[in-house]
Order: structure tokens, then sequence, then C-alpha cells
């Protein structure tokens, strides 16, 4: 049954993968001027069913309507055509070009770039929501959210009625989130449709009217906020019962594992990104890092683990600079897993090893016992659980979450005092992001130094034991996680100092 | 005095004109994402065409558009290589200079030497050169080709998503360097010579791909920078009594190992597109 003014209609839609059907027989209706959430796990299905919106794959079964007529959409063009927006995750932007140059690239093509009449448009829609990015800009001096608005400004401008905003509010601070939200608002009580993606439970409850959720590939349920319970919701999507409030059990914080002080150091770009930072971690303890980012995370992440030399400053591991000969292990669970976490040529045992290759049993001389190897890989997977379990594949075809369990198991093995954790469950399911933290916690409370950078002030506030806030190279609040405020966290986390 | 610094101003333009036209091809073909190291090969090849068109035809006109055409038809298996099949540029480049080095060569022999009837002025293809970094500045900065050109060197996704297809866009402008190149080889054979020899363009197009890094893959920077080499180049030629002609055949190579070491100095970003020299393959992980 077709609702008659369904702004968009799928009946049995589904989309087969090699080996996986990622969209099973999925069923839904997209009235005008509702905000309809899609919840579910990474690999439920949501970017797939949003893909095959946008004309990026065809659906191998089943229809789509708009507007009660029959459509193929075969290309993202008809997709705009049509009226369908999509606001990526990972902004689609020419980071070296202006903000007017992106949104002209998007617009009906003339020989010169329709620079005036465009940047009138605009600025009737900036004015009209409420944004505020100067047009001459280039892209990579926006942050996150302004880059957010300006492909929300795009899809506006070539007319879209249904926006697609996927995963919108993972790069966003709480303050930004917000605003988002406001905009989605302004957007729906002017009629228009908001498809709302995200895997977040809190706000799906904020923004949405209706709620579907997804589980490997099929629509297990669909409430109306109004009926919607937070518990009920997490069980459809993850398919058993989940625990929100798990924080680390207190422990008495040991000896000083991590100490930095006035830290200053330069970015890539040469620009000052440290200017001054003072931190300490102890034995036992989790310290959360929060801050939007390119707020000197990365920076001092290097400077941590050893990869980036200070201008000044001190840093001890344990008493040893951690570029120096005698420092102990450090764990490093690196932001970019795929370029800086894997060799991606390299197999699962070979990865497994990159720091215990040389060490017995695994090395008799000069040269590799394999069987040794193997053995310890095959353990070590189907202790972390890792998908492939055959130990012969290659990293790179590994997904998010297997891949971080792999990091995981290597950077852990052998205990070390110091784990440096950035960004540790960006982007992974709920089950990855447990077992995440569930080992997190165990380090912690066996006596392990948790030093994590996480943009997730829930995963912040939830794992650690204390909460500091960086901006702009330095640390403007610090605060223990049962005195912590996630306003006052937000105001800090937005450059306001304590 | 004065007449010394115009006079060597004026043969600077001379020797800097071939390393602008093939610069500016190498800027464009680069701007859309491709390392096209071919370009000494087609300028040998462009300039082997215009010769022997120039000379059985007696048009040199003729000898310039057969020029653009023999260039931009030899950079067409670099452009499949490096775009469609994904090859390392810079190898597919190697081979490009090797082959159009060696097949000018090789079918150049009955040219040797041989004289040319109506060769043309030098003038026309200086300020054709001046005009055209001029044109080609405002159709990169201020047009909608340009601004679709410029994207697939930064970000050839986002180029991807518009509906617009990035491998046209990189063919193109592959081949439009290579007929910039090929201009540059016929002013060297019906003009600045106006002959042929093998090995006519002994290294300036190596120079032109520094040039293009050198000006910052801008056009109009491209024409001071030409300036600058051909100057130098003119000095060289000027001490060709006092050093010996291997130092001298060594030269250019010289620069570009100079010129490239100081553009790394410089700070700040360095103003190459962001995806130049790497194949674009839709949806990859990279």
């Amino acid at each position: 049954m077709t609702e008659p003014d369904a702004l968009l209609t799928l009946k049995n839609v589904t989309k087969r993968f090699p080996g996986v059907v990622a969209v099973d027989g999925v069923n839904l209706e997209i009235l005008p001027g509702e905000v309809h959430a899609l919840l579910g796990e990474n690999g439920a299905g949501k970017t797939t069913l949003v893909n095959i919106l946008y004309g990026l794959y065809p659906p191998d079964a089943g229809d789509i309507y708009w507007q009660g007529r029959p459509v193929r959409i075969r290309s993202p063009q008809e997709a705009i055509r049509l009226g369908i927006g999509l606001v990526p995750q990972h902004p689609l932007l020419v980071r070296a070009h202006t903000v007017l140059e992106n949104l002209a690239l998007g617009m009906p093509r003339g020989f010169l770039l329709p620079t005036r009449g465009l940047a009138a448009r605009i600025a009737e829609l900036t004015r009209h929501y409420g944004f505020r990015f100067d047009p001459r800009a280039p892209v990579w001096q926006l942050s996150e959210g302004e880059k957010q608005r300006v492909e929300i400004v795009r899809a506006l401008l070539q007319g879209a009625r249904l926006l697609v905003l996927d995963e919108p509010t993972s790069v966003l601070t709480p303050q930004e989130a917000r605003e988002l939200f406001k905009v989605i608002r302004r957007m729906r009580s002017e009629g228009e449709a908001v498809i709302f993606i995200s895997h977040k439970l809190d706000e799906v409850l904020e923004v949405a009217d209706r709620i579907s959720v997804l589980r490997k590939g099929r629509l297990v349920g669909q409430v109306t906020r109004a009926e919607a319970d937070k518990a009920e919701l997490a069980r459809m999507m993850v398919g058993r019962q989940v625990s929100f409030e798990r924080r680390k059990p207190p422990v008495r914080p040991g000896a000083v594992v991590l100490e930095l002080k006035d830290i200053h150091a330069r970015s890539d770009r040469g620009l000052p990104a440290l200017q001054g930072v003072s931190l300490r971690v102890r034995a036992g303890e989790i310290l959360g890092l929060a801050g939007v980012a390119g707020s000197g995370q990365r920076e001092l992440i290097e400077v941590v683990t050893g990869l980036r030399r200070p201008e000044r400053g001190l840093v001890r591991v344990l008493g040893a600079a951690p570029w120096s000969g005698k420092r102990p292990r450090i764990a490093h669970i690196p932001e970019d897993r795929r370029r800086q976490g894997v060799a991606g040529g390299l197999d699962l045992a070979e990865n497994l090893l990159l720091h215990d290759y040389a060490r017995p049993p695994f090395a008799r001389g000069p040269l590799m016992d394999r069987r040794a190897v193997y053995a310890f890989a095959r353990e070590q997977i189907a202790r972390y659980r890792i998908d492939p379990p055959d130990p012969r594949t290659p990293a790179r075809l590994l997904s998010g979450g297997n891949l971080q369990k792999l990091i995981l198991a290597r950077e852990l093995h052998g205990d070390p005092p110091l784990i440096v954790a950035a960004h540790p469950t960006y982007g992974l399911d709920v089950g990855a992001t447990e077992l995440v933290h569930e080992l997190l916690i165990e380090r912690g409370r066996t006596g392990a130094a948790v030093l994590l950078v996480s943009e997730d002030l829930d995963e912040v506030l939830a794992l650690a034991d204390r909460v500091a806030v960086i901006h702009g190279g330095r640390i403007v609040g610090e605060v223990p996680v049962e005195k912590a405020d996630r306003e006052q966290i937000g105001l800090w986390m937005a450059g306001v100092e304590a | 005095m004065d007449d010394l610094v115009l006079a060597m101003l004026v043969r600077a333009l001379a020797f800097g004109t071939p390393i602008l036209l093939a610069g500016l091809g190498e800027i464009y073909a680069e701007r859309s994402g491709v390392v096209n190291l071919g370009v000494e090969g087609m300028m040998a090849v462009g300039a082997l065409a215009a010769f022997a068109v120039a000379q059985s035809s007696g048009s040199p006109y003729l000898g310039v558009l057969a020029a653009l055409l023999a260039a931009a038809l030899v950079s067409l298996p670099f452009a499949l290589a490096s775009i469609t099949l994904r090859a390392n540029q810079y190898v597919a480049g190697l081979a490009l200079t090797m082959l159009g080095l060696g097949v000018s060569g090789l079918l150049g022999k009955p040219y040797e030497g041989a004289p040319l009837a109506h060769p043309l002025p030098e003038a026309g293809f200086i300020v054709t050169a001046l005009l055209l970094a001029v044109l080609l500045w405002f159709f990169l900065q201020h047009t909608y080709g340009g601004l679709v050109l410029r994207s697939a060197g930064e970000n050839p996704e986002t180029v991807d998503a518009m509906g617009i297809d990035v491998y046209r866009v990189r063919y193109a402008a592959v081949i439009f360097g290579g007929a910039m190149s090929g201009l540059a080889g016929a002013f060297l054979s019906l003009a600045y010579r106006p002959s042929w020899a093998d090995g006519i363009t002994s290294g300036l197009g190596w120079i032109a791909v520094a040039l293009a890094i050198f000006a910052a893959w801008h056009p109009l920077k491209a024409v001071g920078a030409a300036l600058l080499f051909g100057a130098l180049y003119h000095l060289s030629y000027r001490l060709q009594a006092a050093v010996s002609p291997e130092f001298l055949k060594a030269m250019p190579y010289l620069f570009v190992v100079v010129v490239l070491s100081l553009s790394a100095l410089r700070k700040g970003p360095s103003g190459a597109p962001e995806s130049l020299g790497i194949p674009y393959v839709r949806g990859e992980r990279r």
C-alpha cells in the first residue's frame, strides 16, 4: 500500500554484492516535511541504500517511486534532477578551491563561471538558514561543520526536495550538531523531507519524526518518535541487549607513566600546532582528550609516540624520551588505520609481527620461524575474533572493524605500559566498538596508562577517568569525569576557556 | 649598453618561447592530474612533422598544423597507458620521450641538413606564446571548463560525483599538452633554426617540465619563469667559447635540478595539484 502523498517510496528493494545481501527487500516511505531517521550499525545497509537512492548502484530487485510514479535512478544527475540531494559523510569538496568554485561545479554548465548571480543566491540561502561562511574562502580553511553546510547549500541550490544526510554529526562538536538540528527543523517546516542516517540513538531521538531500523540489510522496525524507546531501538539495531552506562570502575592511579611539560610543536605546514601543552597520565588511568578535529591532537599523539620532535618542552614515558632507545614500548592505535596502522599488502600474520619479528620465538638468528609466526597469528586471530580468520589474508582486504582488531592485537600484545589510542572507534559498528572499549578498560584496570583521543564525547565520558579538552594547541580545561559537564566541555571544545 | 640589454631580452624571449609553449601544455596536463614526462619526445616529433610537411608542401602553416596533430597523436598511447590503464605516469612518460626521440631521429634522416624555403618569423611564435599564456590563464581561472580541469587534478572523486567523466577531462588535457609541445617543436624547426637535426630539442622538453613546477602550475607565472630560463639558456650559449661543450650539454639538466631544489625550499604549500600523478579509480581505497 502506497500512501498517495509519499514523496519517495521503496518497494522490496534488494541489492546483493558477492557473498552478501546488503539490502534485503526494504520497503520504505518518505513523506514530505518529515525527518526520517535510518538507524543501524555499520554494515546494516544504510550506505548501500543511500547509494541506490543517489543513483550510484542500481538495485537488483524492487521498485522506486517518486511522488507515486515509478522511476529508475541511474546516476547522481538523475537523482538531482528528481530533487534528491545527498550530503555525504566525508565532504566531496575540492579543498584547494573556494566555496564559490565548489558550488559552481555542481551547477548547470555555461562557458564562464556564474560568479555574481551564484554569489547572490548563496548569500540568500545562507542568510535564510543562518549559515556563516565566506564564499570566497578556500575550502581547506573551513571547519568540518562549515564544509557540511557548504554541501547542504549545494544540495539546496540544485533544488533538492529530499535531503539525505549520511552520518552528519560524526565530525561535529555538540554545539555544531545542535546548529545542524536547527537547520533540519527549519527545512522540515518548509516542506523539505530529510533522511537522517545515523547509528547514534540520542541524536536520532532528538531530531527524527519517524525512525526505521536496519539490521543486516533488513528493515527490522519502524516507529514514530512518540512511541520510540531507546533500549528497544538499541535492541532492534544490534539484535541483543546493550548496556549504555558502562563506566570504567575507578582505580587508584599509580605512578606517572606519561608526562608532558610545556610542549610546543609545529604542524606539517609549519604552523604552531601545540602551544604549551602539559599533561600527566598515571598507571591505571584513562585520560580522555576531547576536542574538535585539527586542534592539535595529531601533533600531540605524534609527540607522545616519538614520531614528531617538539620544538620545546619535555616528554617522558616512564622517565625516557619517546624517541630514545630506552623508552618502554608504547602501544599506538593510530587515527588512520589503513595507512598508518597496517602494511596493507602484508598478510595478517606479518602485520601481527611488526613489533616482535626480531624476538624469539619468531626469530631464530637471522631467519624467521614461520611455524611459530603462524601459530601465534592463529591464536591472536581467534582471541580477537578477526574475520576472515586466515592468517594469510592481506590486511588491506579487512573491513574497518577487523582492521582495528588486528591493530589492537598487535599493539596490546606484551602489555605495554602506555596506550595511545586515536579515535579508536571512529567508523566502527557497535560490536567492534564494544570490544575496543572493553579492551581499553581492561588494560586500564590492569595498570596501563591510556591516553584516549576522541572526537566522540560520549565515548570519552564513558571511558575516561579524567577529561582534558584541547583547543588551538592548548589544553583549555581538565576535569575528573564525575564532575564533567557536557555543556562546559562543549564550550571548551569551542575555545571558551575555563 | 641599452641595446645590449634589449638584444639579450629579445634572445631570452626567443630561447624561452619553446619552453613556455611546451610548459603551458604541461601545466594543463598536470593541473588535470597527469604528469607527462614525454614532453621532450613530443616536441621532437612536432619539430620533425613541421619541417617535413613545410618542406614538401611549401607551406610553413601546414607544417605548424602537422606539428600540432603529430604531437597530439603520439601523446595518445601515453594517455591510454597512464589514464585508462593506470600505468605509472612517470614510467609511461619516460617511454614516450624515448619513443618520440627515436621515431623522429629515424624518420628524420632524409631531412638532416636540408634547407627550408619559407621559414616563419620568430616574432610570430613569441607573440602567440604570450597571448596563449593569458588566454590559458583566463580559461583555467574563469571558465567552467577550467574549473573542471583544475578539480580533476585536485579531487577527481568530486568531479566524478558531479557526473563528469574524469578520464575524458584528463585525456583532453594530455592531448592538448601534446599539441602545445608540438607547437614548441615547430618553433624550433620552422623559425628558430630553421632546419631539422636529430636532437634538435636538446633538453628543452625537460626544462618545460621543470617550468611547470617552478611556475607553481600557473600560466602567467610561466611567462616570467620562461624568461628566466631563456636568459640562462642564452647565457650558456654565449659561454660556448669559454666552457667545454660537454658541460654545456649537461646545462639543461643542471637547471632542472637547481630549479626543482629551489622550488622545494619554498615555504608553504607548493601549489601542486593534490592528485597529481595518481591514476583515478572510482571508489578506490587510498
